[in-house]
C-alpha cells in the first residue's frame, strides 16, 4: 500500500487506462514561453548577504552527493561518503550533505562510508538510467538496494510506455516499484529531456504522485537535457497543487546541470516562491549533484572570509 | 425638367431617403426643392431632421457585425455588383448628374462612368488593403505578433457638395470597402444622385443598415452626428471650413477619427488609400511561439 | 543561520546618478532659466525626498523653444536620411551605455522597481531609438509614397508613468522622419527628459533639434495651442486627451492621442492556469498598475472561478512590496501624493458600491505613496471599479459563463486599448480576438512591448499607432 495514498476524490482516476488518460490530459496546459518567462524572472531575485549564507547552507544539506558511474569502486564511494559526512575538513560548522547517491551494488559500502552520521543513501534502481528491462529484474533491482539498506530508492519510469500513451502501465510499475520499497523514500525519476514537453512533465509529475511517488525527480543527468528552472518549476507547482488538492506534500529533486551556487540559490529561490517555505527543508527538496558542492563551500568559505576560494582549498574526491 | 413634347405624362419619382435598407420619407415629414443648375424644379427631396440622423446611425450600427465580419472577398463581390447595377442605370445617372451639376450629356456621361470605374477601383481593395497596411512585426522575443487592419464603426460622412456623384462614391466605396458602416449626408443643393444611388444600392446585395443616405441641411443633419457617442468617425468633406471647425470641436466628445475636409480640383484623379487608412483601426495580436521541446535555457 | 529564507536587502546604489540640485528649460541645446523665473520640485515618491528644482516653462518659453525647433527644422529635415540615422544610432549607444544610471534615476524620480527600470524601460527605450534610427533613411520603402515629408515641430505631452519610454516613442519616429520637437515632460518625473537633453548634447545633435520643457498642465496646454507647431502627440488622460482634440479643431495639425483604457484580460477554464495567473500579476501590478494598457478587469470564466481566485491570492501573496531600489522589489510607490488619493478614492468607492475587497498581508513604508495589491471580488459591469480607470495596483474581478458573453463584457467600455485572452485553444484565440475592440491582444501573455509592433487604441483610448511602421505615419505629411 502506498504510504502516499491519494484521497478519495483522485482514487478514481487510475481505475483504468481511460480515466487515468482522461485525468492527465484533463490537467492544465503549460505555455512554454510564459513558463520560462516566470523562471527566468525568478533567476532575477538578488540574494545577499544573509539571505545568502543561509542559501547556501540550505543548498549543502540538500545536496545528494552522487556517483552513477560504471567506473565506481568502493574507494570512489567511501571517498564520496567521506566528502558528504564532511564536506568542509577546514570547517566543522558545515552541514553535511542530505545523501549521497550510488548504484544498487555500491550501497553496502555507502552505508558503512556515511555510517551514524546521518546522512543518508539513496540508491538508484530500476535498470537506471534507461528503464529498460522487464517488471520483474526492476523490482530485483529495487529489493536488493532495499536490503543492501538503501535509505531511498531513486527508480526511473519507463519512458517508452509513457511517450506511447500507456500511462496505466507507468503507474502500476511505480505503484510495484513503491510497495517493493516498503518503508523505504521512494523518488520517481520522469527524465523530462526525454518526456520532451512541458505538457507531459506535468502529467508524469501526478502520474507519479498519484502512484505515491515520495519524490518527484527530473532526471538522471546522463541526457542531454536535464534539470532546468523551468521543469523544476513545473514539477514544483505540481507539488504545491497535489498538496491542496489532496493533502499530501511530495519532495522535488532537480538534477543534473547544476553547477554553482548561483544556480542552486536560484532554484531556491523557485522553491520558496513556488511550493513554499514548507519545501526549504531537505526532507522536500534536493539537488541531485556533484561538482555543485565545491562551488558552494568555496562559495562559504569566502562569505566567511572575504575572501575569494579556490579549487586547491575544497577537497576533491 | 425639359419640356414634355410628345402626348404621354411622365411619372414623376418621389425621392426617398435610404435607412436600413428601406426608403423612409423624412420622419419629420419636411421636404426642400431641389432644381437644376439653372434654377428649374428637379423635385422635393426629403429634408432630414436629426431623428433621422438618430435612426440611421442605429440602422448603421446594428450592419456592422455583420458587414465588418463578412469575408473581405465577400465585401468584393458584392460592391462589384454595385457597379454592375450603377453601369445598368448609366442613361439615368447621367441625366441625374448632369441636370444637378450642369454638365453637358458627355461630360456627365464622363463623370458617371468614372464614378463605376472607382466603384470597381475600390471592390477589388476590400481583399487587399489588409495585406498592404498590416503584417507581421519582428519582435525580439518568442511571440508571433500580427497587425491588421480593422474597420472603426459608424462613420458619418459628409458626402462633397460640388461633386454629387463621383464626389460622393469617392468618400463613401472607402469607407465601406474597408468594413465599415457609413451614414452619408448627400450634397445638400444636389442630392438627387446620391438618393438614386441608394436604390441601386438596395439591388445589389448591400445589406440594409451598411450605407445609409440622408438629404437635407448639411449643417442640421451633420450636427448631431459630429455629437453622437456611438458614431466612431466623421468624414467632413462636406463642410465648409466654419462648419469643419465646429463638427470636429463635437467630435472630440468621444474621440471621433476625424478627417478634415481638404481641397479636391479633380475627383477623377486616382486617390490613394488615404481614404481607406483614415476608417481603419491596426490592431495587434501577440501569442508566444513556444518552442518544440522542454528544453528551457539554464541560469 | 537564519530559519527563514528572508531575502536580505539588495538596493542598487544610487551612487552611479549624480542629480544636479536644480535643472533649467533645454531650449536651443542650452539649459536656461525659465522666463518669469518659476520653478517646481520634483521629489522620490517613494520617500517624499526632494530630488531637485526644476524650472517650469509658461507660455513665453513654449514660444521660445517652438522658434527654435521652427529654426532648426530647416536644416534637420534637409539633412539626408542617413545622417539622421546616425545621430539616432548614437543615441541609443549612449542610452545602452548610461542605462543602469538612467535605470536608477527613472526609479528615484517615479517610485517603479529598479526590477522593471532596468529589465523593460531602459532596454525598450534604447531599442527603440535603434528601431527608428534605422527608418530615417528608408522612408520611401515604408510605404506612404517615395520622399514622404516631415510635419515641422512636433509638440509632444508625456505622462509619468514611463517617463523615458514614452520620451523615446514620441521623439524617435520624430526625428527620423525629420521633424523638431519640443517635449513636455510630466510635473512629477521631468529628470529622465533632462537627463536625455544631456545624452543628446553628448550625441552631438544640433541645437534646437529637441526641446525640453518641463511644466504642468497649462505649459503642455500652451503647447498644443501654439501656432506654429503642426503635429501634436499626446499620451496621458482621456480627458486631457479630448480637450487637445477641441484645441486643434479646424487646425491643420496633425494629432496622435494615446490615452486610458480599462483593459479585459479573459481567462477560459482550458486556461494554461499558472502562466495566466502570472499574467493576470503581470497585467495589473507591472509599475502599480500605473499603465494605459493595464488589465485592470480580470474576466474569468465561472466553472474555475474559485480555483484561479485561490492561485491569485496565493500569487500576490508573495509579492514584495517595498523600497524601489531593491533589486528584489516588485511593487514599488505610487507615482504622486495626488494619484494616491485617486486611487485611494476609487477603492473606497469601490467598497462602498458592495464590492469585496482583498489584499495579501503587506507592510507599506512610513514615507511616500504606497498602495497595497488590491483585488476586488463580487464586481459587476455596473460597478464604478470596473468602468472608470483606476491607474494603479487594483484589479476587478468579474466572472463570464460563454464567449460570446466575454466578448460583450470586454468590449462594454468606451475605451478600447489592450485585452488578453488565455486558452489553449487555437481558434478561440483567433475567433475572441477578431471580436474584441483594442488596438492591442495579447494571448496567452499580457504587457509585451517591442518597438517593432504598433501600438494604440480603439474608440475614446484615442487614436494613431506609436510603434513599427505605421508610427512613421504619425509624423509624415500623408
Amino acid at each position: 500500500m502506498p504510504t502516499n495514498a491519494p484521497t478519495a476524490a483522485l482514487k478514481d482516476v487510475t481505475s483504468s487506462g481511460s480515466t487515468l488518460r482522461r485525468f492527465l490530459h484533463g490537467l492544465p496546459g503549460v505555455d512554454a514561453v510564459g513558463l520560462e518567462a516566470r523562471a527566468a524572472s525568478l533567476g532575477t531575485r538578488s540574494i545577499k548577504t544573509t539571505a545568502k549564507a543561509y542559501a547556501i547552507d540550505l543548498a549543502i544539506s540538500m545536496v545528494d552527493l552522487t556517483t552513477l558511474e560504471g567506473a565506481d569502486t568502493p574507494g570512489k564511494v567511501r571517498a564520496l561518503g567521506a566528502k558528504a559526512v564532511r564536506p568542509d575538513p577546514t570547517d566543522r560548522t558545515t552541514p553535511t550533505t542530505a545523501a549521497v547517491c550510488v548504484y544498487p551494488d555500491m550501497v553496502t559500502v555507502a552505508k558503512e562510508a556515511v555510517a551514524g552520521s546521518g546522512v543518508k543513501v539513496a540508491s538508484v534502481a530500476t535498470a537506471f538510467p534507461a528503464g529498460r528491462a522487464a517488471l520483474p529484474v526492476k523490482l530485483a533491482d529495487v529489493r536488493d538496494a532495499v536490503a543492501a539498506g538503501a535509505d531511498e530508492i531513486d527508480m526511473v519510469i519507463d519512458r517508452g510506455a509513457f511517450l506511447a500513451g500507456n500511462y496505466l502501465k507507468v503507474y502500476e510499475e511505480i505503484a510495484a516499484v513503491r510497495e517493493a520499497c516498503g518503508a523505504t523514500r521512494l523518488k520517481v525519476i520522469f527524465e523530462t529531456g526525454e518526456l520532451s514537453t512541458y505538457d507531459n512533465i506535468r502529467r508524469a509529475s501526478w502520474l507519479g504522485m498519484l502512484a505515491g511517488a515520495d519524490f518527484i525527480k527530473t532526471s538522471t543527468g546522463k541526457v542531454a537535457v536535464n534539470a532546468t528552472p523551468a521543469n523544476t518549476l513545473l514539477m514544483l507547482e505540481a507539488v504545491r497543487d497535489f498538496r491542496a488538492q489532496t493533502g499530501v506534500q511530495v519532495g522535488v529533486k532537480p538534477a543534473g546541470g547544476i553547477r554553482t551556487s548561483k544556480d542552486a540559490i536560484k532554484f531556491l529561490v523557485l522553491v520558496n516562491e513556488t511550493a513554499g517555505p514548507d519545501w526549504l527543508d531537505n526532507h522536500w527538496f534536493r539537488f541531485g549533484a556533484s561538482s555543485l558542492l565545491n562551488d558552494l563551500l568555496m562559495q562559504r568559505q569566502k562569505l566567511a572570509t572575504g575572501r575569494y576560494s579556490g579549487p586547491d582549498y575544497v577537497t576533491v574526491d | 425638367m425639359s419640356e414634355r413634347t410628345n402626348e404621354r405624362l411622365t411619372v414623376f419619382k418621389t425621392y426617398k431617403l435610404y435607412v436600413g435598407g428601406k426608403f423612409p420619407r423624412s420622419e419629420s415629414g419636411r421636404v426642400y426643392e431641389v432644381t437644376d443648375s439653372k434654377g428649374n424644379w428637379l423635385a422635393n427631396a426629403p429634408q432630414s431632421s436629426r431623428k433621422d440622423a438618430r435612426d440611421a446611425v442605429v440602422a448603421a450600427r446594428k450592419a456592422f457585425g455583420g458587414w465588418s465580419g463578412a469575408t473581405a472577398y465577400n465585401r468584393g463581390q458584392i460592391l462589384y455588383r454595385v457597379a454592375e447595377m450603377l453601369e445598368g442605370r448609366r442613361d439615368q445617372f447621367v441625366r441625374e448628374v448632369g441636370e444637378a451639376e450642369g454638365l453637358g450629356k458627355s461630360k456627365a456621361a464622363a463623370v458617371v462612368d468614372a464614378t463605376i470605374d472607382r466603384w470597381v477601383w475600390y471592390a477589388g481593395w476590400t481583399d487587399k488593403i489588409a495585406q498592404v497596411v498590416g503584417g507581421g512585426n519582428p519582435v525580439a522575443g518568442p511571440y508571433f505578433n500580427l497587425s491588421s487592419p480593422e474597420p472603426t464603426g459608424v462613420v458619418a460622412v459628409l458626402a462633397p457638395q460640388e461633386s454629387s456623384f463621383l464626389g460622393l462614391v469617392s468618400v463613401l466605396a472607402p469607407v465601406i470597402a474597408t468594413g465599415n458602416t457609413a451614414v452619408v449626408i448627400a450634397s445638400e443643393n444636389s442630392p438627387l444622385p446620391a438618393l438614386s444611388l441608394g436604390e441601386v444600392l438596395a439591388t445589389s446585395d448591400v445589406p440594409g443598415g451598411v450605407v445609409n443616405v440622408l438629404s437635407g441641411r448639411t449643417a442640421e443633419i451633420a450636427a448631431p452626428l459630429a455629437a453622437h457617442q456611438d458614431v466612431n468617425a466623421i468624414d467632413l468633406a462636406g463642410a465648409d471650413e466654419v462648419l469643419a471647425k465646429e463638427l470636429e470641436i463635437a467630435a472630440a466628445d468621444n474621440l471621433k477619427r476625424v478627417l478634415r475636409p481638404q481641397p479636391v480640383d479633380d475627383w477623377s484623379a486616382t486617390p490613394g488609400i488615404d481614404r481607406m487608412t483614415a476608417f481603419l483601426e491596426t490592431k495587434t495580436v501577440w501569442h508566444p511561439t513556444g518552442s518544440l521541446g522542454a528544453s528551457g535555457s539554464a541560469y | 543561520m537564519a530559519s527563514v529564507f528572508a531575502y536580505a536587502p539588495a538596493p542598487e546604489s544610487r551612487s552611479v546618478v549624480d542629480i544636479a540640485p536644480s535643472y533649467g528649460l533645454f531650449i536651443d541645446g542650452e539649459f536656461v532659466e525659465s522666463a518669469d523665473g518659476k520653478v517646481f520640485k520634483t521629489v522620490s515618491p517613494s520617500s517624499e525626498e526632494v530630488l531637485s528644482e526644476i524650472a517650469q516653462a509658461g507660455a513665453e518659453d513654449v514660444d521660445r523653444a517652438v522658434k527654435a525647433a521652427r529654426k532648426a527644422f530647416e536644416k534637420w529635415s534637409a539633412l539626408p536620411g542617413s545622417e539622421r540615422a546616425k545621430y539616432l544610432f548614437r543615441i541609443a549607444r549612449i542610452i545602452q551605455e548610461r542605462s543602469r544610471e538612467l535605470a536608477v534615476l527613472e526609479t528615484l524620480d517615479n517610485g517603479k522597481p529598479i526590477k522593471e527600470t532596468r529589465d523593460a524601460d531602459l532596454p525598450l527605450v534604447a531599442a527603440h531609438f535603434f528601431y527608428y534610427a534605422g527608418w530615417a533613411d528608408k522612408l520611401g520603402h515604408a510605404g506612404f509614397g517615395a520622399s514622404p515629408r516631415p510635419l515641422g515641430v512636433a509638440g509632444q505631452v508625456i505622462p509619468w508613468n514611463f517617463p523615458l519610454l514614452m520620451l523615446a516613442w514620441k521623439i524617435a519616429p520624430a526625428l527620423a522622419t525629420g521633424n523638431t520637437v519640443v517635449l513636455k515632460p510630466a510635473e512629477t518625473t521631468p529628470l529622465s527628459a533632462l537627463f536625455f537633453a544631456d545624452i543628446c548634447r553628448q550625441a552631438g545633435l544640433p541645437k534646437g533639434v529637441v526641446n525640453i520643457l518641463p511644466g504642468y498642465g497649462d505649459t503642455g496646454a500652451a503647447l498644443v495651442a501654439h501656432p506654429d507647431v503642426n503635429k501634436v502627440a499626446f499620451t496621458g488622460s482621456t480627458a486631457v486627451g479630448k480637450e487637445i482634440a477641441k484645441t486643434v479643431a479646424g487646425t491643420r495639425k496633425k494629432v496622435t492621442l494615446e490615452l486610458g483604457g480599462k483593459g479585459a484580460n479573459i481567462v477560459f477554464d482550458d486556461a494554461p492556469i499558472d502562466q495566466a495567473v502570472e499574467g493576470i500579476v503581470n497585467g495589473i501590478f507591472f509599475n502599480q498598475g500605473q499603465v494605459c494598457c493595464a488589465g485592470s478587469r480580470l474576466l474569468v470564466q465561472e466553472s474555475i472561478h474559485e480555483e484561479l481566485l485561490d492561485s491569485l491570492k496565493r500569487r500576490l501573496s508573495t509579492l514584495r512590496l517595498g523600497d524601489p531600489l531593491d533589486k528584489n522589489t516588485d511593487i514599488g510607490a505610487i507615482n504622486s501624493e495626488e494619484q494616491l488619493a485617486r486611487i485611494t478614492s476609487l477603492v473606497e468607492r469601490g467598497e462602498a458600491e458592495g464590492a469585496e475587497r482583498w489584499s495579501p498581508a503587506c507592510e507599506l513604508p512610513e514615507s511616500g505613496y504606497w498602495f497595497a495589491p488590491t483585488l476586488f471580488t463580487n464586481v459587476t459591469q455596473a460597478h464604478t471599479v470596473a468602468r472608470d480607470e483606476i491607474f494603479g495596483p487594483v484589479l476587478s474581478v468579474l466572472t463570464f459563463r460563454t464567449p460570446d458573453e466575454a466578448v460583450a463584457k470586454a468590449n462594454n467600455t468606451p475605451y478600447g486599448l489592450s485585452a488578453g485572452i488565455w486558452t489553449e485553444k487555437g481558434s478561440r484565440i483567433l475567433a475572441v480576438a477578431n471580436r474584441l475592440r483594442a488596438g492591442v491582444v495579447w494571448s496567452n501573455t499580457f504587457n509585451k512591448f517591442d518597438p517593432t509592433s504598433p501600438f494604440g487604441g480603439y474608440k475614446e483610448s484615442g487614436f494613431g499607432r506609436e510603434g513599427g511602421r505605421h508610427g512613421l505615419e504619425a509624423y509624415l505629411d500623408v
